[in-house]
This record gives C-alpha cells, structure tokens and sequence, in this order.
C-alpha cells in the first residue's frame, strides 16, 4: 500500500479479498489502477464464456420452462382472448368519440398497444442478448430467436396503425418525424436481428453476433420515449406517463390499458408457444442425429 | 362514423395479424409434438419429459 502511494500506476493481480483495501487505498492516492490475471487464472478461448451454473440456470432452464409453460400457456391464451375481446369491443364501441377527432380516436386502441409492444419485445431482446452474453443462459438465446419475428410484426402493425390514423388527421400518411422515423429505425433493427441471427452456419456465432446487436440498439428505446419532447414533432407528447396525470379521460383510458393487457397476454402466449415448439424442433434433431449417429457406429 | 374505412382497415390490420401469429404458433407447436413423439416412439429412451 506504501509502495502504491509512491506510483502513478498500481498493478495488481486479480484477487479483490486481499487487494481491496490496497485499491482503495491507491485509488484515493490518485493511483491509476491496472488488473492483470495471473497466468494460471487465464481461461483457455475454448471455455472463455462457460455455462454458469447458479440462479438463472437453475430455475430456467429448458427442463423447468417445459413443465412450467405447459400449465402456463393455456391460461395465458385464454386470457389475452377474453382480454382483449373486452378491450376491442370496448374501445369499439362504448369508449366515447374524441371531441376534435371523432371515432378515428378508436384507431388507438390498437396502435397504442402495438407501439408499447414493438418496445417492450425489443427490450426482451436487449434482455436476453444480456443473459446470453454474460450468464450463457441456456434458453436466451432462442427467446431471441422466436421473440424477433413477433417483435417486428408488432412494431410493423405500429407503423400502419399509425400511417392509417395519419392521413385522416394529418392529411399525409408518412412524414419523417422524430418519433415515426425512431420507431422505423426500430423496425429495421428488428429486421438486422432476424437476418443476423440466423447468418451463420455455427449457430452460436450468430446468437452472439445478433446479442450484440439487441443491446446496442437498445439505445433506440429511449430516443422513441423521448423523441417527442426532445424535438418539437408533429406526433403528440405522451398522454401517460409515469410522473404525471394522464390527459385523457378515464372513459377512454380504461379500454386502452384493457386492450394493452390483452396484447400483452397475446405476445407472451405467443412467444411461449413458439419458444416451446422450438424446444421441441431442438429435441427431435437431437434425437435423430444421434440415432444416425448409432446407426453409423453399428 | 367518420373516417370508418381508415377505423376498419387498422382493426383488421392488428387483428387479422395477430391472429395470424397465434394460429401460426399452434400448429408450429402441434407439428412438433408428432414430430417428437414420432422420433420418440423410435428412440424410447431419448424421450423428454
């Protein structure tokens, strides 16, 4: 610790129960700290990225999402069908009419839900390119695989919805606002996710390759909250938001949060159904490849 | 209603397309429960639960 006052540059090797109080005591020197792995700690590139074994794989892994989603996926496709034909029918007809837009407000009920979707689906991916990266978690990977497709017709169906709420208040169906163009932005990098992933001949290397992507376009989220009050926008600033009182009247607020529940419940009963599939898919090429297998040993 | 081909055409649109992807997710996954279960009845022992 002496010695580290005395340096600009403190060099210590990777073992924070010992060296913490040296850190520390270096760092408030103004030292410059540089960690170095001593050569026996060194992981071979073989096993650079191992499956950890702890919470995440103990709790999720395709065994238990097998048993758990076969209880869990008839309840969730019931209620997103009962949920959502509520909400429709309620913001079809019950909700009241908008006093400057009349029923073309009714064309909310799906646009909105649709555009909380195209987010939210593209968070799971920065989500799961997180757990894949840095946890190996055994199921990420194809989450991402499956919650891709159904993230991009969702945010495909946001841009249409919203093209077709467009023209009849704006009078065009396209213009390149900050918020129609960041959500566009969010559909082509769903898009680059979808070809990327499944670019490679090694698997692996597209799901590390498409993880990064998920995270590094993450950044998009936060400029389509944002976009709305960072630049001025035809689109109009949020009628909810977490701080403050909504804008619009409870009458048409409730079969709003009704239809994005509905939705919500759809999208995951989807993603479940076709993330178990895809175990499923995994599991009879495994079976068969190792039956060929046999076959050529015999 | 005003602007009722506009209302129509993004419920169909959302539905329509929705619908599309949950029908789409059952026979994916029906497909493959006989898939499994037919490479199952032939490799017994390799059956998951």
């Amino acid at each position: 610790m002496r010695q580290a006052k005395g340096f600009r540059e403190a060099h210590f090797a990777v073992c924070p129960l010992v060296t913490s109080n040296v850190r520390s005591a270096a760092e408030g020197a103004g030292a410059r700290i540089i960690v170095t792995l001593p050569a026996t700690s060194r992981i071979p590139p073989q096993t650079a990225r191992p499956s950890r074994p702890g919470f995440m794989n103990r709790f999720a892994n395709p065994g238990q999402f097998m048993r758990l989603s076969s209880v869990l996926l008839p309840w969730l496709s019931g209620a997103a069908v009962l949920t959502l034909t509520v909400g429709i029918i309620w913001g079809l007809f019950y909700a009241p009419a908008d006093w400057q837009q009349g029923d073309t407000v009714r064309i909310m009920y799906v646009h909105v839900p649709m555009a909380w979707l195209a987010s939210l689906g593209y968070f799971s991916l920065a989500v799961c390119g997180a757990l894949s990266l840095i946890w190996r978690h055994p199921l990420a990977d194809l989450a991402a695989l499956e919650i891709g497709p159904v993230g991009a017709v969702a945010t495909f169906i946001c841009l249409a919805t919203g093209s077709l709420w467009g023209e009849p208040m704006w009078g065009t169906w396209w213009v390149w606002d900050a918020r129609l163009t960041s959500v566009l932005v969010l559909f082509f990098l769903y898009l680059g996710h979808i070809a990327l992933i499944r670019a490679f001949d090694e698997p692996a290397r597209g799901y590390r390759a498409a993880a990064i992507l998920a995270i590094a376009g993450a950044v998009d989220l936060p400029i389509i909250k944002f976009s709305v009050q960072w630049w001025n926008t035809l689109h109009q600033p949020d009628s909810i938001t977490l701080t403050g009182a909504p804008t619009m009247s409870m009458t048409m607020l409730a079969p709003l949060f009704i239809c994005m529940a509905g939705f919500s419940l759809g999208f995951a009963a989807v993603v479940m159904a076709r993330l178990r599939a895809a175990l499923m898919e995994t599991r009879a090429r495994q079976l068969l490849s190792r039956r060929h297998a046999d076959r050529e040993a015999a | 209603m005003t602007h009722l081909p506009y209302i129509v055409a993004a419920y169909a649109l959302a539905l329509g397309a929705s619908a599309v992807l949950g029908i789409g997710a059952v026979i994916r996954l029906r497909r493959a429960r006989q898939a499994l279960a037919l490479v199952g009845r032939s490799f017994p022992e390799g059956r998951p639960s």
